[in-house]
């Protein structure tokens, strides 16, 4: 009954949040991807991505966007991000530079440091915006199943790419 | 006073790193307490920005250096480029980083309150105590 | 040993990367292997850097490629390798021990974030202990304080766990912020934050304010991390309510992490003339340490939960520490650390036992477990051994610890001190020896305690392993003591800085 009420009265939010959705991560991705030319990077794009979900699990309802994004998939997204930006470093090892050293990723000292920024970059992006999204699902879930243990795994793994 | 004055950004960091730190200590309300933590740890972060401010600096972009002056004499000494001011992007860097790991103390915090709602079902401090010793309490009573 | 220059960022690495596998994996006993074995290699490096360092090497790593003042350093002479080396041990040991001991205190489903937090927390004490960079000390003592706060959270008697884990978190965030303020101030004096590069600089702006209130503000924010006396109000409860395994990986390396930062700062950054002569710390922590070693085993005497006795010997023993590297001389300093590493071996031997004991009553109250030496003699036995080791009697590793501190003391010309340290060991022989005197004496209470079996053997091995390492270093007190030696004096010259690397005499 609730979701039916919510979904009457906030039809006109529900539309625009629809417009808004894609714009908001095509702009995400822009601040992703463009980092290493102006102003961004995976910290600030990885949250940016995030609202998208916490705006559409704020207008359509939590239980709706945990359809969409599961907390398993978070959980294997965050990790994956992490895995992502210290592998890149123990590549950079295997290829005979020190740890995170770009240059040797590729022929071209240039581009390797290019390719290196944006593979780590990428890996903190995907884990901010898996953290985050946890933390959402975390704090909101909270309200409608008292005593639903959710995981603190968030929490230890936002530290992590600090 | 005036040279009081010039040092504007510590005084406002003194300010705002004192407000938070009374709120941890004079209240006991425990979001209270994380809500001082946040204010006493970003009076630290305008610090750090304070620190790498230059005057007159712009953001640290690189910019395509203007030409004001094309003699000859002033291109081959080096000086034909207007010199370009920077503000110190290392500490807003640093701060950077340090603002991430305070959202995770912020969250780690709230995470544990919400916890403590369940268990004792309140977030003031003295309740808890006084549940925590009443506990105590029953405990030697059984014995 | 084979040694590898790469081996000092692995150590960091290593446990990064595998804390997220065990995320992925989600199984307790997988991620209990993965978490294992990232370990063992660990110990294996480190023991490989120690042999390596301990040849008067000093191994700097460059992070990413670029030069020091600029980039990253790791940096690792001595002091650093030792407690590389004694964390990693440490952790490998109360892995081992956690296995059996967190299926009773932990929901199954956890266990996989219990393994993350614990790998992620061995990331950041290691980092600590690697890093040449300022400002990298604050984030990995984040990471490590961070990890540390959840892993305490999730204790048995989970109501005061989680109050514990709270005010750990609101007075470490504290400290940390303290400590972050001052390397602030130490950026805007010197313009530099690769520690060595500090060194170098702070002469040239000496007696500067600006330096003066970042040392006090890193004073501050480290005697909160060490719960030093007047500021240990985070370690008793923290100490008493997490999982036991937590306990003793903590109450082993957290607060000797801090001890280390401690060393670094002012024996190598700011220079011992400078924070013990011109500033006089010396005067300053060591009244506190005195009153802090003896307040607390005074009042480790009246508490009732064994968890909650060992918590104030603890601090009492970061008192003598505290107390043996204020003497700023070079017997005060080996005394220091040897009690450093004789301290995190016995406190988590004392705790893996009381955890023990848990494991198989359920209570570590004092007055409940009377005369279970009968039902559990191996894990008692240990527990006395250890005790025994905490007091200083002869042939164990604390008698050496002692010994050095009180000679340290007496070459100073300091005999009150002396005769404090000694009067405060016959404090712990009082508290020690109530807890044997119930565990050997007192009539059992309780019911069916003759039922009780002996704590499983998993739990036994890491237990006896450190008895025997610390018995070891008790009888051949040698070991220990070269390698706190080399490292105080390594520390006390005044360590060579990016100019004149080492190995290169000029």
């Amino acid at each position: 009954m609730l979701k039916r009420n919510v979904q009457q009265r906030h039809r006109v939010v529900q539309v625009i949040t629809k417009f808004l959705i894609p714009m908001i991560l095509l702009f995400a991705f822009y601040v992703q991807f463009h980092g290493d030319f102006g102003a961004g990077g995976g910290f600030q794009a990885g949250v940016i991505f995030a609202s998208v979900f916490i705006l559409h699990g704020l207008i359509f309802g939590e239980a709706r966007t945990r359809l969409v994004l599961t907390p398993n998939a978070l959980r294997i997204l965050m990790s994956l991000g992490l895995l992502l930006y210290a592998g890149t470093g123990v590549v950079s090892l295997f290829l005979g530079g020190n740890y995170l050293d770009y240059s040797v990723l590729l022929s071209d000292p240039i581009s390797g440091q290019h390719w290196g920024i944006f593979s780590v970059e990428l890996g903190v992006g995907i884990t901010v915006a898996a953290v985050m999204v946890s933390l959402f699902y975390c704090f909101s879930s909270k309200r409608n199943f008292v005593g639903h243990i959710s995981h603190p795994i968030s929490e230890s793994e936002l530290d992590s790419d600090g | 006073m005036v040279e009081w004055l010039a040092f504007y950004n510590d005084w406002a960091v003194i300010v705002i790193m004192m407000a938070g730190f009374y709120i941890m200590i004079a209240r006991y309300n425990l979001v209270k307490k994380i809500i001082g933590l946040s204010i006493f740890q970003t009076g630290i972060f305008y610090f750090y920005v304070g620190l790498g401010k230059v005057d007159n600096g712009t953001a640290p972009i690189f910019l395509e250096p203007k030409v004001i002056d094309e003699s000859a004499a002033n291109v081959a000494s080096g000086i034909a480029e207007q010199t370009i001011l920077y503000s110190n992007p290392l500490p807003h860097v640093l701060i950077l980083t340090a603002i991430v790991v305070g959202v995770a103390t912020m969250a780690l915090g709230l995470a544990l309150i919400v916890r403590i709602y369940e268990k004792y079902g309140s977030i003031e401090e003295d309740d808890i105590q006084a549940i925590d010793s009443q506990f105590i309490c029953q405990l030697d009573d059984k014995k | 040993m084979f040694f590898n220059n790469h081996f000092s960022v692995l150590l960091v690495v290593l446990p990064l990367m595998a804390a997220p596998i065990c995320v992925i994996l989600r199984s307790s006993k997988a991620s209990w292997l993965v978490a294992l074995i990232s370990n063992l290699v660990i110990v294996l490096l480190s023991l490989s850097l120690l042999s390596h360092v301990i040849n008067g090497n000093v191994v700097r790593y460059e992070l990413g490629g670029w030069a020091a003042p600029t980039g990253i350093e790791y940096y690792i002479d001595g002091i650093n390798a030792i407690l590389i080396s004694v964390v990693s041990i440490i952790s490998l040991a109360t892995l081992v021990y956690s296995k059996q001991s967190i299926r009773k205190e932990i929901a199954q489903p956890r266990h996989y974030l219990f393994y993350a937090g614990w790998l992620l927390c061995l990331t950041g004490l290691l980092g600590i202990l690697i890093t040449g960079d300022a400002f990298n000390v604050f984030v990995f003592l984040e990471i490590s304080s961070l990890s540390m706060y959840m892993l305490i959270a999730l204790g048995r008697e989970r109501r005061q766990a989680l109050v514990a884990a709270f005010r750990y978190l609101i007075l470490g965030s504290i400290g940390a912020s303290f400590i972050l303020l001052g390397i602030g101030f130490l950026y805007a004096a010197t313009g530099t934050l690769n520690m060595s590069d500090i060194a170098e600089r702070l002469p040239l702006v000496n007696g500067s304010r600006t330096v003066i209130v970042g040392f006090s503000f890193i004073t501050i924010g480290l005697l909160i991390k060490t719960a030093m006396f007047p500021v240990f109000s985070w370690l008793p409860n923290a100490y008493q309510f997490a999982p036991s395994a937590v306990s003793s990986f903590l109450a082993g390396t957290a607060t000797k992490v801090s001890l280390y930062i401690f060393l670094r700062f002012f024996y190598h950054v700011f220079g011992t003339d400078y924070s013990f002569g011109n500033l006089l710390l010396g005067n300053i922590l060591l009244p506190l340490a005195v009153v802090g070693f003896f307040v607390m085993s005074v009042v480790a005497v009246f508490q009732t939960d064994i968890r909650r006795v060992l918590a104030y010997s603890s601090i009492a023993q970061i008192g003598y520490i505290f107390a043996a590297i204020s003497m700023a001389t070079e017997q005060g300093l080996t005394a220091g650390i040897i009690h450093i590493i004789n301290h995190a071996f016995i406190k988590t031997a004392l705790f893996i036992s009381v955890g023990c004991i848990l494991y198989r009553y359920g209570t570590a109250n004092i007055n409940q477990l009377g005369g279970i030496m009968k039902s559990m003699p191996w894990t008692c036995a240990a527990f006395i051994i250890a005790g025994l080791s905490l007091i200083g009697v002869p042939l164990t590793a604390g008698f050496v610890s002692k010994w050095y501190l009180i000679s340290a003391a007496i070459d100073s010309g300091w005999w009150l001190i002396a005769a404090m340290i000694l009067m405060s060991s016959l404090m712990a022989i009082i508290y020690i020896g109530r807890i044997v005197e119930v565990f050997c004496f007192k009539n059992s209470e309780a019911e069916g305690v003759a039922k009780v079996k002996e704590a499983p053997f998993s739990m036994l091995l890491p237990l006896w392993f450190l008895i025997i390492v610390s018995v070891y270093t008790g009888i051949n007190g040698d070991v220990v003591v070269d390698l706190a030696k080399f490292s105080a004096t390594q520390l006390l010259d005044n360590l060579p800085g990016l100019n004149n690397p080492v190995g290169n005499p000029l």
